[in-house]
């Protein structure tokens, strides 16, 4: 029996465990370690700050429920990989052994890196969002800034989708007139990609949301309520929303496979690390110029079982992750946009519809379902 | 690795990139090196031509360079401070 490890049972890890288990079970054993019984959709931290998810059992399971039976899932934290001797130290003390590795650990916030930072909001934690939440039921008028603390972060569009969903908040409340909105963007555009930039930026102006270019969060002063950019420029706020700087996980960072801030450094279509070829990293784990996002996890995940299992099997791995990616992004009443791309195919000038806004639902709906189960 | 005659420090390649993109690739990167390193950016984005510039001079960084490498853009900026 070969040994597949799989290290981390997010969004990744799940789905690679389970198309391997449905193709290699009697072959390989397969493991899988998360270091929390409970598996969160982090798209819901949006909407539960801003108060649209208010029963978090919507967005919690059970990880056990979420695998398929023949997954050995041990619910353990990975303490130290060892990529010489082909070994997973894990907190209890217990060492497995592998052929072949899956590090699918994600990512980290690390808000702490922003000097000042303790006067922010974020919605990447459970706990950020209810937190964020609590203080937008409080706020009454004023100016909300929202921002990004460091690069790279998850999700690239949230950000800005937050501040079109902020104004359908304000709206609703009855009180969009008393509150300026202000995006902060890292980049000289509204989003990376210039088709995409011109209809969010349309968006935004259409909304009376204000947009700043090339504002990098630096530091902030708690007192005086201002915000500095590492270009040299500074806001003040009533309400500050920072995206917190992100790190590759503990484990990695300990083992001496990360780099510039413990992203694992992966060959950009095999997934493969270095000269290992039985080591793969997927998902915000990486050091991909893919966005850090569920759908770039989901695609190497299942190249990743495609690849493993060719080798289990005794053929050549031949699939490779063509960079695919694709995003539905939520302005709020009712509308969205929706990205398809590659490396090879830039995304389109999208256009804001109801069609995306139903897109975007169903994926909440099926996540659980279809994506985690590799099926689609 | 050198680019003309000068010493690269790290090599970011953003070929294919289009979220993030391979200006917040760069701006990842010179956060990661030291004042004085020298930072390459490989890019097929479009838009790169004019945001990577614009960032490089208001964050008040040096731009050394910028190639056609046929197929591909290469910038070359130095940290500064
Ligand atoms: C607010 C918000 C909105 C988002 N919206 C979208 C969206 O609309 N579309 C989209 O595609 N993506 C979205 N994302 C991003 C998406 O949630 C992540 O990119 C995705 O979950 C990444 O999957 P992953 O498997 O790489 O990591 P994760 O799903 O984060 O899983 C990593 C797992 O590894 C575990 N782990 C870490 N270290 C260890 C260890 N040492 N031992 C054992 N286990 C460990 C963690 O506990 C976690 O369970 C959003 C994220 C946020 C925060």
């Amino acid at each position: 029996m070969k040994k597949v490890v799989i290290v981390g049972g997010g969004t990744g890890g799940t789905i690679t465990a389970n198309i391997l288990a449905r193709k290699v079970s009697r072959e390989a054993e397969i493991t899988l370690i998360s270091n929390t019984p409970q598996h969160i959709y982090q798209p819901g931290f949006l909407y539960r700050a801003l108060g649209e998810i208010i029963d978090e059992s919507e967005i919690i399971r059970e990880e056990r429920k979420l695998v398929n039976k023949r997954v050995k899932l041990v619910i353990d934290e990975a303490v130290k990989i060892d990529i010489q001797n082909r070994m997973v130290d894990l907190m209890s003390g217990k060492k497995l052994e592998y052929d072949y590795l899956v590090i699918s650990t994600g990512s980290r916030i690390v808000p702490e890196e922003v000097p000042g930072y303790e006067v922010s909001y974020h919605f990447y934690s459970l706990e950020g969002a209810r937190k964020l939440h609590e203080a937008l039921e409080r706020f009454k008028e004023g100016v909300v800034a929202v921002g990004i603390g460091g690069i790279p972060y998850k999700c690239p569009p949230a950000p800005a989708e937050f501040c079109c969903l902020l104004d359908y908040y304000f709206t609703k409340r009855g009180i969009r007139d008393k509150v300026e909105i202000h995006y902060l963007s890292p980049l000289p555009r509204t989003f990376p990609h210039e088709a995409v930039a011109e209809a969010i930026t349309e968006m935004m102006e259409k909304k009376g949301i204000h947009w700043h270019p090339m504002f990098n969060i630096e530091s902030v002063d708690p007192e005086k309520k201002i915000v500095n950019s590492l270009e040299g420029e500074s806001l003040r706020f009533d309400l500050l929303v920072m995206v917190p700087p992100h790190r590759g996980a503990e484990v990695v960072e300990k083992s001496g496979i990360g780099v510039d801030g413990g992203w694992i450094p992966v060959d950009k279509y095999t997934l493969q690390y270095k000269d290992y070829s039985e080591v793969y990293a997927i998902g915000d784990a990486t050091n991909l110029p893919v966005s850090k996002s569920g759908a770039a996890a989901h695609f190497e995940g299942k190249i990743v079982a495609d690849r493993i299992t060719s080798e289990i099997t005794g053929h050549e791995p031949r699939a490779k992750y063509d960079g695919r990616v694709l995003c539905f992004c939520d302005a709020g009443f009712r509308k969205a946009i929706y990205m398809d791309f590659n490396y090879e195919n830039p995304p389109k000038k999208p256009r804001f519809s109801y069609i995306w806004y139903l897109g975007k639902q169903l994926v909440n709906r099926f996540y659980w379902s279809l994506i985690l189960s590799g099926l689609v | 690795m050198s680019s003309g005659e000068y010493k690269v420090d790290k090599v970011v390649d953003a070929r294919g990139s289009h979220c993030p993109g391979p200006l917040m690739e760069l701006i990842k990167a010179i956060k990661n090196v030291q004042v004085g390193q020298v930072v390459a950016v490989y890019s097929t984005d479009s838009g790169s031509k004019t945001d990577i510039p614009l960032w490089v001079k208001k964050a008040g960084h040096e731009l050394i360079g910028v190639y056609d490498r046929g197929g591909y853009t290469e910038f070359i900026v130095k940290k500064t401070h």
